[in-house]
């Protein structure tokens, strides 16, 4: 499976199983998505569960909240990340909110799907990464996968959760990875960061897209004798501060690399939790890979604002020979 | 016009009909002949280059790129009455009204082709860039008008929006305050039947998206997009009831996107070959083509001029692939007037990275 294939049978297993799952968005019916993640579903589940909504993102987040109120449990899509900002009211003042508000009587489990990341030669809006915005909002919960396998664990974890998700989905690999994923159900618990591969010298915290550009830079590292951990977060938050501390405390080194902007980042809060739970086991201060302070560049400036291979072994031989 | 094509009627303005005849003779503009053939050559140089971009895109030599085809006359129309002083806020598939601004194929060429110097438009006066997120321009134009009333200015604001747009709350906050301002602007709703894959009756329960207006206190009408001369007719209209002060027009143009969304998309998966025939016939450019026979003012070899066109389409096209290379300050230097510290010092140190790369990367 690649990873539309993961996520697709993530959600026709839900589907399957719980009556109360109803996925809508921007042509996620008929089509079956822009990128083909919903497609069959319609054809198998019937409009009445999966459905295109008309154009407007804030109503399709707004109505969902509704249903949620009401026992249903809505799995939707934002066609792309970079147009979620007119449902952002929605998520932010109600979605992340209702729980709290309402003491407990009305829980959100929702699952807001949306493609975001760069890389992939796109027009504006298109390539971006704010994963942060939403990590910044109390009540939401963020997730990033970054192979078939865990996608498929990862949504199903998602919409089992009472609590509501962010699910982002890194588009620009949507194809490009291809492994064995069970066909049976499995979760993988939210929360949860993996240690795609252990080291000693440096520990790298990526996740989404990232994850290959990292594997890249590894083997540049591996010539100059330099032993890498990699960890994979897979949820942005809550955020799996064991994981990032055990490894740090090994390796004394620590590079997060990620796509989104540099300040108040991914990137800065895992800083600042190895600061707090490994201090006395850095050896060079904690770098972050990113992104500029500035949005997207359009594809012919594009590859200046992406990370790569050279970009991130470049820090980690500056953070070894610290 | 306005009155007696009222939305609450649920009447189309039409005024010539599939076959190039004129069946409306009450409202048929009064345009020059050599006016008419040279809307016609607008059209049909849109027509011609927009084909000639979709090649570009199969070619691999630009990105996605959304089509026009089909839908000509819309643009076509505006491009004949927007003057320099007037202001366009587009979406992105009005590309006759484009280049009746100023805008130069070669600067939408390079914004397919990924650089952001497209949207200087070095010879568009009162002209907007590209809008990606859906109908989110159509404030920005009612804004705009605000300033031009604030000013007594002698000027129409063009906001262009699809079908799909007007499901967003933007449509409707923006025809709620410029009902309120009461200031100048049309807005133009390209009805081509889909947003995307989704068909206009998964947008909207209305009778129409003109019928919308009514309770915005906006005049507004149904045109059909594909006739040049209703189109017309209700753009020049809708000029000049804003030019008197009168306040907003919304126009629907219903039309049908022969093409795709974008290059990226694949309509035979959400509509039928028997509905694309039956749009065929609606062919605005056939219609006005027709019209040139009947009335003998079809003196062009469309053969020759079609190659012309192309040729000019090709040379801007090159202009535009040998445009100078991308400058890495570039990526920094617009985000912010007053450059923070910090930025400066991302852009030193990604220049001392790329110093580092050039000696590893051998």
């Amino acid at each position: 499976m690649n990873l539309v294939n993961a996520i697709n049978n993530a959600i026709d297993i839900k589907l399957e199983e719980d009556k109360n799952i109803i996925v809508y968005g921007q042509d996620v019916g008929v089509e079956g998505g822009v990128f083909r993640v919903t497609e069959g579903l319609q054809k198998k589940y019937g409009k009445e569960r999966v459905f295109d909504a008309p154009l407007a993102e804030s109503g399709i987040v707004g109505t969902a909240v509704g249903m949620a109120i009401a026992g249903l449990k809505p799995v939707i899509e934002m066609q792309f990340s970079g147009f979620v900002y007119p449902g952002f009211n929605q998520i932010i003042s109600h979605v992340a909110r209702m729980n709290n508000r309402s003491r407990g009587r009305y829980p959100m489990p929702i699952v807001i799907r949306m493609p975001y990341g760069g890389g992939i030669n796109a027009l504006e809006h298109h390539s971006e990464s704010f994963e942060a915005a939403f990590a910044h909002i109390p009540g939401l919960k963020v997730v990033i996968p970054s192979t078939p396998h865990d996608a498929k664990g990862l949504l199903i974890a998602a919409i089992e959760s009472p609590d509501p998700i962010i699910y982002m989905e890194p588009k620009r690999i949507y194809r490009a990875i291809k492994q064995e994923v069970r066909e049976e159900k499995f979760v993988i618990p939210i929360g949860k960061a993996s240690i795609l591969q252990q080291g000693s010298d440096i520990t790298i915290v990526a996740y989404g897209a990232m994850i290959r550009e990292v594997q890249k830079a590894i083997v540049l590292a591996k010539k100059a004798g330099i032993s890498v951990e990699l960890i994979d977060l897979r949820t942005i938050y809550p955020i799996d501060k064991e994981t990032i501390a055990n490894s740090v405390k090994k390796t004394g080194r620590v590079i997060t690399v990620t796509e989104s902007v540099k300040s108040f980042g991914v990137a800065s809060e895992i800083t600042q939790i190895v600061n707090e739970e490994a201090f006395l086991s850095l050896e060079a201060p904690p770098k972050r890979v990113t992104g500029f302070d500035t949005i997207v560049p359009l594809p012919k400036g594009e590859h200046h604002y992406m990370q790569d291979a050279y970009k991130i072994f470049y820090e980690i031989e500056r953070t070894v020979n610290y | 016009m306005f009155k007696e094509f009222s939305p609450l009627k649920k009447k189309i303005f039409r005024i010539m009909d599939n076959n190039g005849k004129i069946k409306n003779e009450k409202w048929m503009p009064k345009i020059d002949n050599k006016n008419i053939v040279k809307a016609y050559k607008d059209m049909l140089f849109a027509r011609t280059a927009d084909l000639m971009t979709v090649n570009y895109q199969r070619q691999g030599r630009i990105f996605t790129y959304p089509p026009n085809y089909g839908q000509e006359a819309i643009s076509g129309a505006v491009a004949q009455i927007i003057s320099d002083e007037d202001w366009l806020v587009p979406a992105f598939r009005e590309l006759g009204a484009w280049l009746a601004k100023g805008v130069s194929l070669k600067e939408i060429f390079l914004y397919y082709m990924g650089n952001e110097d497209a949207s200087k438009f070095e010879s568009a006066k009162n002209m907007v860039p590209f809008s990606v997120p859906i109908a989110s321009q159509l404030l920005h134009a009612t804004g705009i008008a605000y300033e031009v009333k604030l000013n007594n200015k002698k000027q129409t604001v063009f906001t262009f929006v699809g079908d799909g747009g007007t499901s967003e709350g933007d449509f409707h906050e923006a025809l709620n305050f410029a009902g309120v301002w009461k200031v100048p602007v049309v807005f133009i709703v390209q009805n081509n039947q889909y947003g995307i894959s989704t068909p206009t009756k998964v947008q909207t329960a209305s009778e129409s998206i003109a019928i919308k207006s009514v309770a915005y206190g906006v005049k507004g009408i149904q045109v059909d997009g594909n006739d040049f001369f209703a189109m017309y007719a209700a753009v020049k209209e809708a000029k000049d009831y804003t030019l008197a002060g009168n306040g907003p027009v919304l126009i629907e143009a219903v039309t049908y996107r022969k093409g795709a969304h974008t290059t990226s998309d694949d309509p035979t998966k959400y509509r039928t070959k028997e509905e694309e025939e039956s749009w065929d016939k609606t062919d605005p450019l056939n219609r006005l083509r027709n019209y040139l026979k009947d009335n003998n003012l079809y003196d062009i070899d469309e053969e020759i001029l079609i190659k012309d066109y192309k040729k000019e389409t090709d040379r801007q096209f090159i202009a535009a692939e040998t445009y100078k290379e991308y400058p890495i300050d570039d990526v920094f230097n617009f985000q912010y007037v007053d450059m923070p510290d910090d930025l400066k010092e991302q852009k030193r140190e990604y220049k001392k990275f790329l110093k580092w790369k050039e000696k590893v990367a051998k």
